[in-house]
């Protein structure tokens, strides 16, 4: 078991799956010689070659239109999309092309990629490179979303959506980059779509994803010593598939929901997740469903402003003894 | 007026020489897109196809120049006007005609429709609705191909009005920096839908008037002539296939109708209309043919087999049921079904 940091386990991931099958490619903007604008390729170029980690221009859509096209004839192209915020310049290829193609086609067309993007706040980056993009992409059918928290995850789940024969949006949180943990050595691939039980508690339980699952384990230990409150924390992973069985017996055993998400208010994931609680799980519930958001405002750039809006530990601690208090 | 090449596109390919039985299928291949569309409107007329369909009639000339010079292994990407892509790629009517009723013999079982035709064991990649997107998934297969070292060549088509759209841009400089085995055609019909491309366009030739702008050699040509287009398709794919990169063609050519099923193309001026019906590809190869010296009863023969096999075809599709509903939920997934959780 090794300790690596967040971004040093993306290129891990791709390392392990480049090795494995010389199908695997990777593009995408400063990827190749300077190893990506995060620090998460490097090395891969001095590995694998010119032929297979290549430097594309500042063209998104002709990048993703390239993933589109390899996938379809034979290759696994991986495409680093730099800030998921530019997907919003090349949303075509994803959302009318990518995503409908096995489908339009009778399933002739077969498409195994992988969108790596840099997502999320925290960084100060301001409102254009600091969204959480991953409900952009929850609303088409035809796409797999897969956002990790931990080092070991982004190895995991990175080499499993490249061995995924769909296309797989893989979301890293860009302020959890420098952020450690333990990567099993050796070949890992973790099953898309299982979210993990990071924290067992029995009296609320606390769904969360990438940045939010840190804070809500440290609100956990808030709650747990300042309140006596024994929270269950479950880290999506995945948003498609989604997990629901585990949220579904999670909550079974606590009767609380409270879902925490980065993205801004309106149809975020967690009005999903409560929609299928409620239906499915209604009189299991021993009281309202919380959701805590960033509001539905765009992200500012300034420490205290952004720290206003994204929920942290404290904001979670206040949902959730709203709800069990 | 296969003229405006700067040299060396031309000049380091002389002149092929196409034989009669090349001739022939040519003739026998623009005639089969004719009759296929010609077609598929008279059922639109009578309601038994639904939805928006793009006709080319009037264009068959590019997608038969170019399907019978490319490799069966080469790749076809093209717009939502490309039922005579698909065709000239090997597809049957039949399936056509089926995908565009909506059916079980359809080409993808009624999943697609009309702007979607798309054949993968024809290496017929797809028809794609929306403008540009393309241009830079054809690179793809390009790069695939070059990676793989299988010497397949990319053909994608797409219409004037594309050239105004950013992925058009993007598309062009990576194909070139990669070097990639793609050759793109601009069908240029002259307009976008209802408006002149030159109403629009800052340069006078949609396509060609930017080839400079990537390194490339402007290709105009007139795209109602086959022989032209089949031996400025040769020479592109053969650059294409030693290594040489990607080409840029502009093949002028006309509609005969408006663009789409709703539109009757009353914006056009008449004289222009009469002008471009004049040059209607087909009967200007037939009277070709006859004149090189090919019998008339050859050619009647194409004509009548044709008429034949469209009307089969027809008879066939229209007799297909209805797609079974199960398939409206499958394949959204490579495991075959549609589930977004557990």
């Amino acid at each position: 078991m090794a300790q690596l940091t967040y971004r040093d386990a993306v290129a891990a991931a791709m390392a392990q799956e480049m090795r494995r099958d010389p199908n695997v490619v990777l593009l995408g903007e400063d990827v190749a010689a300077a190893g990506g604008v995060f620090k998460a390729t490097v090395g891969l170029l001095d590995e694998f070659g010119p032929k297979r980690v290549k430097d594309t221009p500042i063209s998104e859509q002709a990048i993703l239109g390239a993933t589109m096209g390899a996938a379809m004839t034979g290759l696994r192209p991986v495409a680093d999309l730099m800030f998921s915020d530019f997907f919003a310049v090349c949303w075509d290829i994803v959302a009318n092309q990518i995503a409908k193609t096995r489908y339009m086609t009778d399933g002739q067309v077969t498409l195994p990629l992988v969108i790596r993007s840099a997502n999320g706040g925290g960084s100060r980056f301001g409102a254009q490179h600091s969204q959480s993009v991953e409900n952009w992409a929850m609303n088409i059918p035809g796409l797999k979303i897969v956002a990790p928290a931990f080092p070991g995850d982004v190895k995991g789940l990175l080499a499993a959506a490249i061995r995924s024969d769909d296309p797989v949006l893989f979301f890293e949180q860009k302020s959890l980059y420098a952020t450690k943990g333990e990567v099993p050595d050796g070949e890992h691939v973790i099953e898309l779509g299982k979210a993990n039980v990071v924290r067992e508690g029995s009296d609320v339980t606390i769904v969360a994803l990438a940045l939010m699952v840190p804070r809500a384990l440290k609100a956990a230990e808030i709650l747990k010593e300042q309140h006596g409150i024994d929270a269950t924390v479950i880290d999506l992973r995945c948003l498609v598939p989604l997990d629901t069985q585990t949220i579904l017996r999670e909550v079974a055993k606590t009767g609380r929901l409270v879902t925490v998400e980065e993205n801004p208010r309106l149809c975020g994931w967690g009005a999903e997740i409560a929609s299928i609680v409620a239906e499915e799980l209604f009189w299991d519930l021993d009281g309202p469903i919380v959701r805590i958001t960033t509001p539905h405002i765009p992200l500012a750039a300034a420490n205290n402003l952004e720290d206003e809006q994204l929920p942290n530990a404290d904001r979670i601690v206040a949902g959730v003894r709203q709800l069990v208090d | 007026m296969e003229a405006h090449t700067a040299a060396g596109f031309t000049a380091r390919n002389p002149q092929v020489s196409i034989n009669t039985e090349t001739r022939l299928k040519l003739y026998r291949s623009m005639l089969e897109c004719r009759v296929l569309e010609k077609r598929a409107y008279d059922l639109f007329m009578q309601n038994l196809i639904k939805g928006t369909s793009h006709l080319a009639l009037g264009q068959e000339a590019t997608a038969a120049g170019f399907g019978m010079a490319m490799r069966s292994d080469d790749y076809t990407f093209c717009t939502y006007r490309g039922h005579n892509h698909t065709l000239v790629r090997g597809v049957g009517m039949t399936e056509i005609l089926a995908e565009l009723m909506g059916n079980s013999a359809g080409l993808m079982r009624g999943k697609g429709g009309s702007m979607h035709l798309t054949s993968v064991k024809h290496n017929m990649m797809g028809s794609y609705a929306i403008i540009g997107a393309q241009l830079t998934i054809a690179n793809g297969a390009a790069w695939s191909a070059q990676y793989r070292g299988t010497e397949q060549v990319a053909v994608c088509f797409f219409g004037d009005g594309t050239t105004n759209i950013g992925a058009f841009h993007e598309a062009l400089n990576f194909a070139v920096i990669w070097k990639l085995p793609v050759v793109f055609v601009c069908e240029n019909n002259l307009y976008m839908e209802y408006t002149s491309i030159h109403d629009v366009t800052a340069v006078e030739h949609p396509a060609a008037d930017r080839a400079s702008a990537y390194g490339l050699e402007p290709v105009l040509i007139d795209g109602n002539d086959v022989d032209i287009v089949y031996r400025t398709a040769l020479r592109a794919l053969e650059l294409a296939r030693r290594g040489g990169g990607p080409s840029l063609i502009e093949a002028e050519t006309y509609r005969h109708g408006g663009h789409s099923r709703a539109d009757p193309g009353k914006y056009r001026p008449d004289e222009e209309v009469q002008a471009w019906l004049a040059k209607d590809p087909i009967p200007r190869y037939r009277a070709r043919l006859l004149q090189m010296g090919i019998s008339e009863a050859e050619v009647q023969r194409i004509d009548d087999e044709t008429k034949a096999a469209i009307d089969q075809a027809t008879e066939t599709a229209r007799n297909a049921p209805p797609p079974p509903l199960e398939i409206a939920s499958q394949d959204v997934w490579a495991d075959g079904g549609s589930a977004w959780r557990n």
